[in-house]
């Protein structure tokens, strides 16, 4: 179809352009400056709490900056706030979850491409039906295959290691990250693919040498979504994991809430914000892409 | 089309070696897991899972168990509560970002970073601002307003509004952007027509705007209900069902029950029941997104 529309005039969608202090942009530069400041204050909250000593936030208000800066609650929510049992801090959560999360994120991530590959360009028979099933599988309530997936995990010795956690995240990240890699797969021209078969490429030759260097967006993509969604995960580590493997949203949760001894908010706080760290500075930097991943989501398969 | 090439089987033996584990996990643990959930929802499990059939019993306990009926009726109030607040706060934010405005990225990122934190770090920032001794209240009484009370997490009446506050702040951004996609996608004409008819912003965005956007709506409902069934590491992180149990949710019902009260017929008759709550919002919605078109990809 022929584009008759005028394509030099992209104006804004409401009426002609009006002066910079009209009573239409003081009224929509407010909202979203107010909007702005009510989302960004939580974490002016933690980063301010977090920096002060226990004293000043006694007697003060939790959106002052601090009068003294200390860094010490950082230090000891790092290596001696207590959970209860041990007060080695967030460090072994923080070693945990890594530990967790690369390996989770690589293998989820191989096996949803070479999936997705699959399913876009050798398709076989009955190939649909179970990437249906598995998109059905996203909708399920965790909590209706927790115990399903503890049975199976004891059965071949896994249950309570990181190694099983692993084997989890992997199983909860396929339908999306297939999904993901299945449409992406398809949307390249197919002529790049029957050109490799003619020259006698086979489907790993296909998928190295073809599809994997043209899809490094993707890959981009899919690692951000995994990296966060694994990192931020609670129910899979406090269930799968024991109390040495805890993840660090577990070990942050049994420090913040653990109910001996007085309440050292500074101290919950830098480990709030410890915890938060990773996926914060991920999403900071990855701007769009961490958009396209979590739109990923919405697009139908 | 590869249909027509020789040796067909062989050659596809890689994808579907490659499709192994999709089949595993499609067949083994989401269907088989679910039937096996559902099977042993009508047995009297306890501390290990046996098949001794009591028929409906799991159920009717369940239905008769206080903590389980409060679990329902947070998450309904919550539920509610929740859908209809994020998709209006996220189709206004989305409208007013539309507009063309300056710094869009900038105000975009920080509406939506929440979304990348996990529910545990909300929950916790949450609670220490709704503290009463430190946060929102004792700083308005700071102000002069002595009798000022605002301690959502210590009053059970209203504790599950004080989740509700923690869950919009961390999931408008979301469907704020998904609007946002659906609003670019609406062509330019359409606004141009409406112009020239003089119909005012606010009507075209409610009758004709909103109308075409129907399929992201959809999506971003789906998406938004079965996260809000599955709310829980909020729940443990902000208020650990209390104060009491007047925040409980039936996500965490089911943990409970299955971990520390060593109950798994009724873990299991509690999951099952999510999973009928999911299934009657999500069957509907793929029937009419993929009912049509059986044969397409």
């Amino acid at each position: 179809m022929v584009d008759t529309t005028s394509h030099t005039f992209t104006g804004p969608h409401g009426p002609k352009p009006r002066k910079a202090f009209s009573r239409r942009n003081i009224f929509l530069y407010g909202t979203l400056l107010v909007v702005t400041l009510y989302y960004a204050l939580p974490l002016y909250i933690m980063i301010v709490t977090s920096l002060k000593g226990m004293p000043e936030i006694r007697m003060g208000n939790i959106f002052a900056p601090p009068l003294e800066v200390t860094f010490e609650p950082w230090v000891k929510a790092w290596s001696q706030a207590c959970t209860g049992l041990t007060c080695d801090g967030l460090s072994t959560g923080f070693w945990n979850s890594v530990r967790i999360t690369i390996p989770s994120v690589i293998l989820s991530i191989i096996i949803a491409s070479v999936n997705g590959y699959a399913l876009a360009n050798w398709k076989f028979k009955g190939a649909n039906v179970f990437f249906t099933i598995l998109i059905f599988g996203a909708f399920i309530p965790y909590q209706v295959m927790l115990y399903p997936i503890v049975i199976m995990l004891r059965e071949i010795g896994l249950y309570g290691s990181l190694t099983g956690l692993v084997i989890v995240h992997t199983v909860f990240g396929m339908p999306i990250l297939t999904l993901l890699f299945r449409n992406y797969f398809s949307s390249l021209p197919e002529e790049l693919f029957k050109a490799a078969r003619v020259d006698g490429a086979g489907f790993w030759g296909i998928y190295f040498r073809i599809m994997v260097p043209m899809s490094l967006p993707i890959f981009t993509v899919a690692m951000i979504l995994q990296v966060t969604g694994i990192w931020n995960d609670f129910l899979f580590g406090v269930v799968y994991t024991g109390p040495e493997s805890y993840p660090m949203t577990v070990s942050l949760n049994n420090i913040v809430n653990s109910s001996q001894g007085v309440k050292e908010y500074n101290v919950n706080m830098a480990a709030t914000i410890l915890t938060g760290l990773v996926p914060l500075t991920i999403y900071f930097v990855s701007g769009k892409l961490f958009v396209r991943g979590i739109a990923a989501g919405a697009v139908k398969g | 089309m590869a249909s027509t090439r020789p040796n067909q089987l062989f050659r596809n033996k890689s994808a579907k070696i490659a499709a192994i584990p999709m089949i595993v996990t499609a067949l083994f643990v989401f269907v088989g897991g679910t039937a096996w959930t559902i099977v042993y929802s009508f047995t009297g499990s306890g501390l290990l899972p046996r098949l001794k059939w009591v028929g409906l019993d799991q159920y009717e306990r369940l239905w008769d168990t206080r903590k389980w009926m409060i679990s329902i009726e947070n998450l309904a109030i919550y539920g509610f509560s929740m859908l209809i607040l994020v998709f209006v706060i996220g189709f206004i934010l989305a409208a007013l970002l539309d507009q063309k405005i300056r710094f869009e990225n900038t105000i975009r990122t920080v509406i939506l970073y929440p979304y990348a934190l996990s529910f545990v770090v909300t929950g916790l920032v949450w609670q220490w601002i709704l503290n009463p001794e430190f946060g929102v209240q004792n700083i308005v009484r700071g102000w002069g307003w002595e009798t000022f009370t605002f301690d959502p997490l210590y009053n059970a009446e209203i504790a599950i509004f004080g989740i509700l506050i923690a869950g919009l702040w961390q999931g408008s951004g979301l469907v704020m952007v998904l609007m946002l996609a659906g609003l670019r996608g609406i062509d330019q004409d359409v606004w141009k027509a409406a112009r020239v008819d003089g119909i005012p912003s606010w009507k075209t965005y409610l009758f004709i705007v909103i109308p075409m956007m129907r399929p992201v709506f959809i999506t971003t409902l789906v998406l938004v209900v079965t996260g809000i069934v599955k709310i829980y590491d909020l729940i443990v992180a902000q208020t650990g069902g209390g104060p009491g149990i007047a925040t409980e949710v039936p996500a965490k019902y089911v943990y409970d029950m299955m971990f520390q009260a060593n109950n798994l017929g009724q873990a299991f008759a509690a999951s099952t029941m999510m999973l009928v709550t999911v299934a009657l919002v999500v069957i509907p919605w793929a029937f009419l997104e993929f009912g049509g078109s059986k044969n397409r990809g």
